[in-house]
C-alpha cells in the first residue's frame, strides 16, 4: 500500500473523499495476517511470532501478496498469540515464531494448518472460522469486533471501517442539544462502574455556570482483574477519541484530559499516537473539519493509586495534587477540574458514542434489557477455561457467560462463586447464576457491574480469603483522608486475618456486619461507602465458610495457610526427590529410592512449593 | 545511569521544559524523573517544585502518596509480582513469598547489592497469564513456586 501524504482535512467532503481513496486501494479480498499485538498476547511471545512473520513474508518476496496486520485484543487471551488470517477469518491460537513458516505457505496455497486450530472441547472437533468457536459465538462484539480489523497506529484503518463519520455528522448536521438528546434516547448509561446515564450527565455539565469546560477520558482502570478498557484505548483508540471529540461538542468543551495508568504502557503509547494522527487530519484541534468548533486532547498518566479512579480523586490528580477525593455537595458537572463543570466518562462509555450518532439511538436501544442497553465487555478471568474479554449484550445470564462463553471451570472443579464489580462489588453463588447481568441486577444481589472485571472462583477458593483480599486491597488503597474508611478497613482487615488464622471468635461476624454498616454509612467517597460489599456478600452466601474458620478452626477450601497442613500420601509417594529439592526449609527428607519420603511439620512453613511440584497428587492439603 | 554522567539537574531541566513547566503535569514529569533516575532523588524534588512553582511539600506530598513512586534507589532489576485478583485466587501469594524467601526483602525493599527491588502490582491485565510476574517489563507468566529460584538466576 502506497504510503499517502497527510492532509489536514477543512471540511466532511474532504473525509469522504479521503475515505473513499482509501477503500479503493484497498482489495477486500486480499490475504491478511492479523496478529494480535495486545499486551497478553506480547506477554506470550507475540513480539516474536510477529517477527517470524515479517521474516517469512519478506523472505517469499510477498509483500505485494499478504498483508500483515498487528492489531489490539481480540479478547480470547487464553488461546494467545493469536493469529487471524483474513478475509476467510481463519483463526490459529497458540501460535509460536516456529509456526510462521508452515502458515505462510499453506495460507498463500489456499490450505489451512489444521494442527494450530481451536478444538472444541466438548466435542472434540477442529474450529476453522473465528466466528464459530464457541468462545466468540454468544458474543456482540460491537466494541471489540474492530479490533482485529484495525492496526491501532494506522489511522487509516479506523477511517476505512467509517471512523470519524459520526464526528462529521454532529459538526455539520446537529446542534449540541440534538446529540444530547440522541444519547439521552440510547439509554446509554456510565460503563465505570456507576451506570449514571451518560445524557444526562452531559446535559447537567452543558447548562452548568463556567469560563470553560472540561472533558475527561478515566482510562484508570484500578480494578484487579480488569482489562476492557485497557483493551479498548490499546485496540481502537480513535473510536474513543472521536467519542470525546463528539461529547466535547455536545456540552461545549475545549480541552480534554485522558487519564491513562502508568502500568499500561501501550496504551499510553497508542493513545499518544491516535491524538497525533487525529490533529495532523484536522480531527482534533482548531477548527474542527472546518466547522469552527476547536477541542484538544492532553493524555496524563497516573500514578498507581486506586482511588484515582474515583472522579475527584483525579481531577485532584490532574491538578498535580494528592489524588484525595472531595465530598461531592457540588456535583463535578458543576465545579470539577479547576473548578470548572467537568464531564468525565469512562473509556467504554466513550467508545460507544461514535455507535449511537452513527446508527441512531433506536438502533442502539434496541440491545439490551429495559434500564440497560447496549453490550458490556467483561474480563472473564480466575478459575476459568477460556480466560478473555467478553462483550455481551446486557440481559446475558452469568450462566452463558461462564458456561457458554467461558468454557467453564478448569480441572472438572465445582464453581463457587463469581465475583464482580472488582473490589467494590461482590461475590454471586451459584443459586444466581442465571440472573441477568445488568446494572440494576446485579445490584440487587448484593453486587455490582463495576467497570466489568469478573472473576471465577471455584471450590479451591477460599471465601474468608477473598473478602480478606479486598479488604486489604482497599485498606492499602485507602488515601487516609476520612476516618471511617481508613480505620474501619483496618479493623475488618484485622478481624478476616484472626478468622483466617485460626483465632476468630465468637461474634466476629456480627461484628464484621456492624463495621460494614458503619464504614458504608459514613464514608466519604465510594471507596470507602462500597468497601464492605466483598465481605457483606460472602457473609450471605458463604457464612457457613466463616462459622467453619471461626468454630472448628478448619479452612474448608485448603486455602487458608494456618488451618492446613501438607501430609504426604504413602501409597502414591514414589520417592522421586522432586518435592525434597523444592523444599526451601529441607523439611522433606528422602528415604531412598521407590520410598515414600517424609515430610517433617515441625520444620514445614507451608509454602506449599512441595504441593506445585508433585505431579502424582502425592502431597495432598488437609 | 547515563542521567548520572549529565551535569546535575540538566535532565529534570529539559523534563521540565517538556511539560511546558505546567504545574498540572506535577504527576507526569515525576514519573519522568523517576524514569531517569529509577527513583526521585531529593535534589530533583526541589528543582521540580522551583520549576513548576509548587511548593516543595506538595511536590513531597504526590512523591509518597503515588505509589510508582520510590524516594530510595532502587534495584537494577525491578520485579513486580501482580496480585490482582485473578492471579490471587491462582496462588499469587505464594509466588511473592517464595521471591521474598529468596532474595530475603520484603515488597517496597531492594537487595543489599542493589540487584533486584521487589515491588507488586495489583493487576497488569494479562489475567489468562497469571500468575504473573514481571521483571523489568518482561512477563513471566503461570508462575510456579519451584520456577522462581530459577527465573531470578537468569538476571545478573
Amino acid at each position: 500500500m502506497a504510503k499517502r501524504k497527510t492532509k489536514r482535512l477543512s471540511s466532511p467532503q474532504e473525509l469522504e473523499a479521503l475515505r473513499e481513496s482509501i477503500i479503493k486501494d484497498r482489495d477486500p479480498n486480499q490475504t491478511c495476517i492479523v496478529i494480535c499485538g495486545g499486551t497478553g498476547c506480547l506477554a506470550l511471545g507475540a513480539q516474536e511470532v510477529i517477527a517470524a512473520f515479517r521474516r517469512e513474508i519478506e523472505k517469499g518476496g510477498l509483500e505485494k501478496k499478504v498483508d500483515i496486520r498487528i492489531t489490539g485484543c481480540p479478547g480470547f487471551c487464553e488461546r494467545g498469540p493469536l493469529v487471524v488470517i483474513k478475509p476467510k477469518n481463519i483463526l490459529y491460537q497458540q501460535v509460536k515464531s516456529e509456526d510462521a513458516a508452515e502458515i505462510v505457505s499453506e495460507t498463500v496455497k489456499g490450505n489451512i494448518v489444521d494442527r494450530l486450530l481451536y478444538t472444541d472441547p466438548d466435542t472434540g472437533q477442529k474450529i476453522t472460522y473465528e466466528h464459530e468457536v464457541p468462545f466468540y459465538k454468544k458474543q456482540k462484539r460491537l466494541l471489540l469486533g474492530d479490533n482485529s480489523n484495525i492496526d491501532p497506529t494506522i489511522i487509516e484503518d479506523y477511517l476505512a471501517l467509517g471512523g470519524y463519520a459520526a464526528l462529521s455528522k454532529v459538526l455539520f448536521g446537529m446542534s449540541p442539544e440534538q446529540v444530547i438528546a440522541e444519547v439521552k434516547k440510547s439509554g446509554l448509561r456510565g460503563r465505570g462502574g456507576g451506570g449514571f446515564p451518560t445524557g444526562v450527565k452531559w446535559e447537567t455539565c452543558r447548562q452548568a455556570q463556567g469560563n470553560t469546560r472540561y472533558i475527561i477520558c478515566n482510562c484508570d482502570e484500578g480494578d484487579p482483574g480488569a482489562f476492557m478498557d485497557r483493551s479498548l484505548m490499546e485496540g481502537n483508540p480513535h473510536s474513543v477519541l472521536e467519542g470525546m471529540i463528539i461529547g466535547a461538542y455536545a456540552i461545549g468543551g475545549h480541552e480534554g484530559y485522558i487519564y491513562v495508568r502508568n502500568e499500561y504502557p501501550l496504551a499510553v503509547k497508542n493513545a499518544r499516537i491516535a491524538i497525533e494522527q487525529a490533529e495532523e487530519h484536522g480531527l482534533l484541534g482548531k477548527n474542527i473539519l472546518g466547522s469552527g468548533f476547536d477541542f484538544s486532547v492532553k493524555i496524563s498518566r497516573g500514578g498507581g493509586a486506586f482511588v484515582c479512579g474515583e472522579s475527584t480523586a483525579l481531577m485532584a490528580s490532574l491538578e498535580g495534587k494528592v489524588g484525595e477525593p472531595r465530598a461531592k455537595y457540588v456535583h463535578t458537572v458543576e465545579k470539577g477540574l479547576w473548578e470548572q463543570p467537568t464531564d468525565l466518562n469512562n473509556v467504554e462509555t466513550w467508545a460507544n458514542v461514535p455507535l449511537i450518532i452513527k446508527n441512531g439511538a433506536d438502533w442502539y436501544s434496541k440491545v439490551g434489557t429495559e434500564g440497560s442497553k447496549g453490550t458490556k465487555i467483561f474480563s472473564l478471568v480466575g478459575k476459568i477455561n477460556n480466560t478473555g474479554l467478553v462483550e455481551v449484550p446486557m440481559g446475558i445470564t452469568l450462566r452463558e457467560i461462564i458456561y457458554d462463553i467461558g468454557g467453564g471451570i478448569p480441572g472438572g472443579k465445582k464453581f463457587k462463586a463469581v465475583q464482580t464489580g472488582g473490589p467494590s462489588g461482590g461475590c454471586i453463588p451459584e443459586s444466581s447464576l442465571d440472573l441477568p447481568v445488568d446494572f440494576d441486577q446485579l445490584t440487587k444481589v448484593g453486587s455490582m457491574m463495576g467497570s466489568g472485571g469478573m472473576i471465577v472462583m471455584d471450590e479451591n477458593s477460599c471465601m474468608v480469603d477473598i473478602a480478606k483480599y479486598f479488604i486489604s486491597f482497599l485498606e492499602g488503597e485507602s488515601c487516609g483522608k476520612c476516618v471511617p474508611c481508613r480505620e474501619g478497613l483496618k479493623r475488618m482487615g484485622q478481624i478476616l486475618t484472626d478468622i483466617t488464622e485460626g483465632k476468630g471468635k465468637e461474634g466476629d461476624i456480627e461484628l464484621l456486619e456492624r463495621l460494614s454498616a458503619a464504614i458504608a454509612d459514613s464514608s466519604l467517597c465510594a471507596l470507602g461507602s462500597t468497601a464492605p460489599n466483598p465481605v457483606l456478600t460472602t457473609i450471605r452466601y458463604f457464612r457457613d465458610e466463616y462459622e467453619a474458620h471461626i468454630k472448628d478452626r478448619r479452612c474448608p477450601a485448603g486455602v487458608c495457610k494456618e488451618l492446613i497442613t501438607y501430609l504426604i500420601n504413602e501409597e502414591k509417594c514414589p520417592g522421586c526427590g522432586l518435592c525434597v529439592k523444592v523444599c526451601p526449609v529441607e523439611a522433606i527428607t528422602s528415604m531412598g529410592k521407590k520410598k515414600p519420603v517424609v515430610l517433617d511439620q515441625e520444620k514445614c512453613i507451608k509454602c506449599g512449593a512441595c504441593y506445585d511440584v508433585c505431579n502424582l497428587d502425592a502431597v495432598i492439603k488437609k | 545511569m547515563k542521567a548520572r554522567d549529565k551535569p546535575a539537574g540538566q535532565k529534570v531541566k529539559s523534563i521540565l521544559d517538556r511539560y511546558q513547566r505546567d504545574p498540572g503535569m506535577l504527576v507526569s514529569v515525576l514519573q519522568d524523573v523517576q524514569a531517569e533516575y529509577n527513583y526521585l532523588p531529593k535534589k530533583s524534588l526541589a528543582q521540580v517544585s522551583q520549576g513548576l512553582d509548587v511548593p516543595l511539600t506538595q511536590v513531597y506530598s504526590v512523591a509518597t502518596f503515588f505509589k510508582a513512586f520510590s524516594l530510595k534507589p532502587r534495584g537494577r532489576h525491578i520485579i513486580n509480582a501482580c496480585l490482582g485478583t485473578a492471579c490471587h485466587v491462582r496462588g499469587a501469594v505464594r509466588i511473592k513469598e517464595e521471591i521474598e524467601r529468596e532474595l530475603d526483602i520484603k515488597p517496597g525493599e531492594t537487595t543489599k547489592d542493589f540487584k533486584f527491588t521487589l515491588e507488586t502490582v495489583n493487576c497488569v491485565g494479562a489475567c489468562a497469564l497469571g500468575p504473573i510476574v514481571i521483571i523489568d517489563g518482561k512477563y513471566s507468566g503461570q508462575m510456579k513456586t519451584d520456577r522462581v529460584k530459577t527465573l531470578l538466576e537468569s538476571y545478573d
